[in-house]
């Protein structure tokens, strides 16, 4: 198929060098972009949207196109804390927005086929430098939050006590200023949250630290426990 | 292994229940907690055992001042980042809205056998409970020259409110060119860092109105808390304006002259324009007056943050002897919450969890530049003990370190409302 993407003249060199697998990754990957395009351009003539323009996303810090006034606080506080597009976070993130940006304004439930993400990236890489380091396959990992994890029904009682060291910080008033809001999620959200600090996916040390400092059980009390406290909303 | 812990400290804390349990019964009357300090731990202790034992504890605050000005973000002030009014905090909410008995007198007695506490102003209040966080004293003689009595000349600003005014005034007014010196407090001291985030507030202050003017700090300790964060900041922000003499120039050895304006380090004599004077430290007097003490800090087991003296009594925050936690507003909170849940469990047979306790301390070295250093603890046998923990990096790029002083706000707004409701 033909990818109806302007600019890739421009990395035609490249492309043509690609070994066949590589091609058909990126071809697979166009198909995929469909999902992102009614938000996000990509390419030479590209444009702001609602979404950012993604040439030269991988390897890029969040939030860092200058000319895109609407990334949402949580997506700034994750760059001032050195997030970086790498592959890595690119996939995570493309897996589940909320695992790595809870607040993310980005209203996209993630693709969870991990092959199909590889491939986004490979499509992505064409508009990027160093698309010559994306492997054809994506390294397995293990999942942020395995589905027995996520299972774990949690104490309310006990995240009702373990909650005395999130309120230090984070108000249950929602307010948001400085330290962010954690009232108000989905217990999922709040689960892959601090899975996600707990395997190092997120970089603030406190948030790392404290983290991991807990057991699944305790996470999914804390779960639970901030569930009761408001209005869940998507 | 954690579930393992908590099904161990489960069993302790049901023989407690058992224990207290006719004493409430035989009183048939409600258990009286009696917390001793309105700060950082014995605010948040009051507002946790009333919140969550929902009406079936009386809580009695005892606190003299009617406004608390936080420690906390008091250096803030100095630099000119907050002003006065935005650290003061009042008991209002504690009193209407969680149903504490808030009392502003001084405790000046606590008969152990008895189990009640004197006021200043007469009364006698009982308690099954006591809980006491009443923050440090001074040590008598600790720097020649200096007593409570002299602090006006030459303030500590370590317990916040007048004295934080006095000292930001005293440098306001310091000559073009003049000498602000600090003589910084031995091990172990409350807030580690808030000497040093101090002077580096004095310094952002002193640059905008009296650049050259000279910064002194004569310490006792070989090394300080954050101390690479905090010279590197000294020389990127504030260059050739700061000076510490350390215990081998004679930073051990000093004594002041508050009449004289002047500091004598290691027989050299030294006129200064204002000196801050922070000496050694020990817990709140009224802790060593109930008898809980042993030398100059009140033992405490850290399951319970329960006076290891007498088992009525728990102590909290700066005052404790409790382990590996720096004496912090943040530790002194973390503090307060495990030792409600220990009170509540003990008095009215509610459940009991593991202990758990951290601390983060924020510092601001700059307008935009904040650094954080923080752990986690644990409850053993002996003491509690630090897990794990992290600092801040040199070197930081000036978007995390903004972002670092902003998270810093937010703690602040989310522990004195975690305090004062
Ligand atoms: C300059 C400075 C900066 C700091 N910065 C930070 C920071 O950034 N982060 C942080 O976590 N910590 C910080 N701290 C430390 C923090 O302020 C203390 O560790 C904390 O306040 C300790 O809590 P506490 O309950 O033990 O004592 P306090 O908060 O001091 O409370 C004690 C209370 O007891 C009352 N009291 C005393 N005696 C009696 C009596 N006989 N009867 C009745 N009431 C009595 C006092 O009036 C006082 O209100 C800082 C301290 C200083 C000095």
């Amino acid at each position: 198929m033909h990818i109806g993407i302007k600019g890739l003249a421009a990395v035609s060199i490249a492309f043509w060098a690609l070994p066949a697998t590589a091609e058909q990754n990126i071809e697979a990957g166009a198909e995929a972009f469909r999902k992102c395009s009614a938000c996000h351009m990509v390419g030479e003539d590209a444009a702001n949207r609602s979404g950012p323009v993604l040439n030269g996303i991988l390897g890029r810090p969040l939030a860092a196109r200058q000319d895109y006034p609407y990334y949402s606080d949580a997506m700034q506080r994750a760059a001032a804390g050195g997030l970086v597009w790498d592959i890595e976070h690119l996939e995570l993130f493309i897996e589940n927005p909320k695992s790595l940006i809870s607040g993310t304004t980005m209203m996209f439930g993630g693709i969870s086929d991990p092959e199909e993400r590889g491939h986004l990236i490979a499509f992505l890489g064409q508009f990027s430098d160093g698309m010559a380091d994306i492997p054809e396959v994506l390294p397995a990992r293990d999942p942020v939050v395995s589905p027995e994890i996520l299972a774990i029904e949690g104490d309310p009682a006990y995240g009702e006590y373990l909650s005395g060291e999130c309120v230090i910080c984070h108000q249950l008033d929602g307010s948001n200023d400085g330290i962010p809001a954690i009232v108000g999620w989905l217990p999922e959200d709040f689960v892959i949250a601090l899975h996600a600090y707990k395997s190092g996916y997120r970089t603030n040390e406190v948030m790392v630290m404290t983290a991991q400092g807990l057991s699944d059980e305790e996470i999914a009390a804390l779960a639970a426990y901030f569930e009761t406290l408001g209005e869940t909303f998507e | 292994m954690k579930l393992d812990r908590r099904g161990f400290i489960g069993a302790g804390v049901a023989t407690a229940a058992t224990l207290s349990a006719p004493m409430v019964l035989a009183g048939g009357h409600k258990p009286n907690v009696v917390v001793i300090g309105g700060g950082a731990g014995g605010a948040t202790a009051a507002r946790y055992i009333a919140k969550d034992s929902e009406g079936a504890i009386n809580v009695t605050l005892i606190e003299p001042t009617r406004t608390y000005y936080t420690c906390f973000f008091s250096n803030l002030y100095i630099g000119g980042f907050r002003d006065f009014a935005s650290i003061g905090h009042t008991y209002g909410t504690l009193a209407a809205e969680y149903d504490i008995n808030v009392v502003h007198d001084w405790a000046i007695g606590v008969d152990r056998d008895a189990k009640t506490v004197t006021l200043a102003g007469g009364a006698m209040v009982p308690y099954d409970a006591l809980i006491i966080s009443p923050g440090i004293d001074f040590v008598e003689g600790a720097v020649p020259g200096w007593s409570v009595e002299t602090q006006n000349a030459m303030p500590h600003a370590y317990k916040a409110g007048s004295q934080t005014q006095l000292l930001k005034a005293q440098i306001e007014s310091m000559p073009q060119g003049g000498t602000f010196a600090m003589v910084a407090p031995p091990n172990p001291f409350r807030c580690p860092p808030g000497p040093y985030e101090r002077v580096s507030m004095v310094a952002s202050l002193l640059q905008g109105s009296n650049p050259t003017a000279k910064i002194l700090i004569v310490d006792p300790k070989e090394k300080f808390s954050k101390q690479s964060l905090f010279e590197e900041a000294w020389s990127k922000h504030y260059s050739g304006m700061i000076e510490r003499v350390g215990p081998d120039f004679g930073g051990a050895n000093v004594e002041v002259r508050p009449d004289a304006m002047e500091v004598v380090i290691d027989g050299e004599v030294e006129k200064v324009d204002v000196c801050n004077v922070i000496p050694a430290q020990k817990a709140g007097l009224i802790a060593e007056i109930a008898g809980v003490t042993e030398g100059n800090w009140a033992p405490v087991t850290a399951q319970e943050m329960r006076s290891k003296i007498d088992e009525n009594i728990y102590v909290l925050g700066d005052a404790s002897q409790q382990g590996d936690m720096p004496k912090s507003g943040f530790s002194a909170n973390s503090q307060a919450k495990v030792c409600a849940m220990a009170v509540r469990a003990a008095l009215t047979g509610s459940a009991a969890f593991p202990a758990r306790f951290s601390n983060t301390c924020w510092s601001l070295l700059a307008a935009d530049d904040g650094v954080k250093v923080g752990a986690q603890y644990e409850a053993t046998p002996e003491k509690i003990a630090r897990t794990s923990g992290f600092i801040s990096n040199t070197g930081e790029d000036d978007a995390l370190r903004a972002q670092t002083y902003q998270e810093s706000v937010g703690w602040y707004e989310g522990i004195t409302t975690d305090m004062f409701g």
